[in-house]
């Protein structure tokens, strides 16, 4: 798997957490600790690791994510294929050590893009589009 | 349902295609020779990104005379916007749930 290409649409959330990069390190790796917040699973920190994470079905939802360990650098960076709901995508984790807290980010990208830059009308990127996906999707009921 | 959704993204990984889909959208129904005159693009390219966009039910045509009328089906959109707004609020509950457990772990 590659680096995912910038032009591919992602989920970005982002938040500071007053606690040390260590220990958040420990509750995105440890597989009892990422059962307490994210889902149940078979985790394990090494390179090319396979594990499901498994939630409560819902509708339209299965519960079950296929994940692959990609990248791990200790206290710094966690990322993980994301299969899920037919569609394939890329869980990035970086923490970056702040004054007496650690940002916490977390990147979701896997909308499939082929931007291509000889395009004519090039407005038309994933972002004007989703921008007036809301407003076609207000109008369909 | 899961194959539909990725119909859909399939079918809008392509700027052409999200282009002509949105010219339907906006503009309403028009024939392969108007989209064609639009994309810059040969038709025969044209009706291979229309036929993309039929398969995912994003596009329906109507045969009139010659000429074939393409329209916009935005309602196969919802998985799309599902999608989105599901892992939206998905990923907020969690980094809540993160933190909560952050707050009772040990140093």
């Amino acid at each position: 798997m590659k680096t995912p290409n910038p032009t591919t649409r992602s989920l970005v959330i982002e938040k500071d957490m007053p606690h040390a990069p260590e220990k958040i390190w420990r509750a995105l790796t440890q597989a009892p600790l990422i059962g307490q917040w994210l889902m149940e699973n078979d985790f394990r920190p090494v390179m090319g690791h396979k594990f499901t994470l498994r939630a409560k079905p819902v509708p339209n939802w299965n519960g079950i994510v296929d994940c692959e360990v990609l990248a791990i650098e200790p206290n710094q960076r966690l990322s993980y294929t994301w299969g899920s709901m037919g569609l394939a995508s890329v869980v990035t984790w970086t923490l970056t050590p702040g004054n007496g807290s650690t940002r916490v980010r977390m990147e979701q990208s896997g909308f499939p893009s082929e931007e291509s830059p000889s395009y004519k009308g090039a407005s038309y990127g994933w972002k004007s589009f989703i921008g007036g996906l809301e407003r076609v999707a207000g109008e369909i009921n | 349902m899961q194959a539909i959704t990725a119909d859909v993204f399939k079918a809008l990984s392509d700027p052409t295609r999200r282009a002509i889909f949105e010219w339907l959208a906006h503009d309403g129904e028009q024939t392969v020779h108007r989209l064609t005159a639009r994309a810059g693009v040969s038709q025969p390219a044209v009706s291979k990104h229309l036929a993309v966009l039929k398969l995912a039910r994003l596009v329906r045509d109507r045969r009139e005379g010659r000429e074939t009328h393409y329209s916009a089906q935005p309602k196969a959109l919802v998985p799309l916007v599902d999608w989105m707004s599901h892992y939206g609020v998905f990923w907020r509950e969690r980094f809540a749930r993160l933190e909560g457990l952050l707050n009772k772990m040990e140093k």
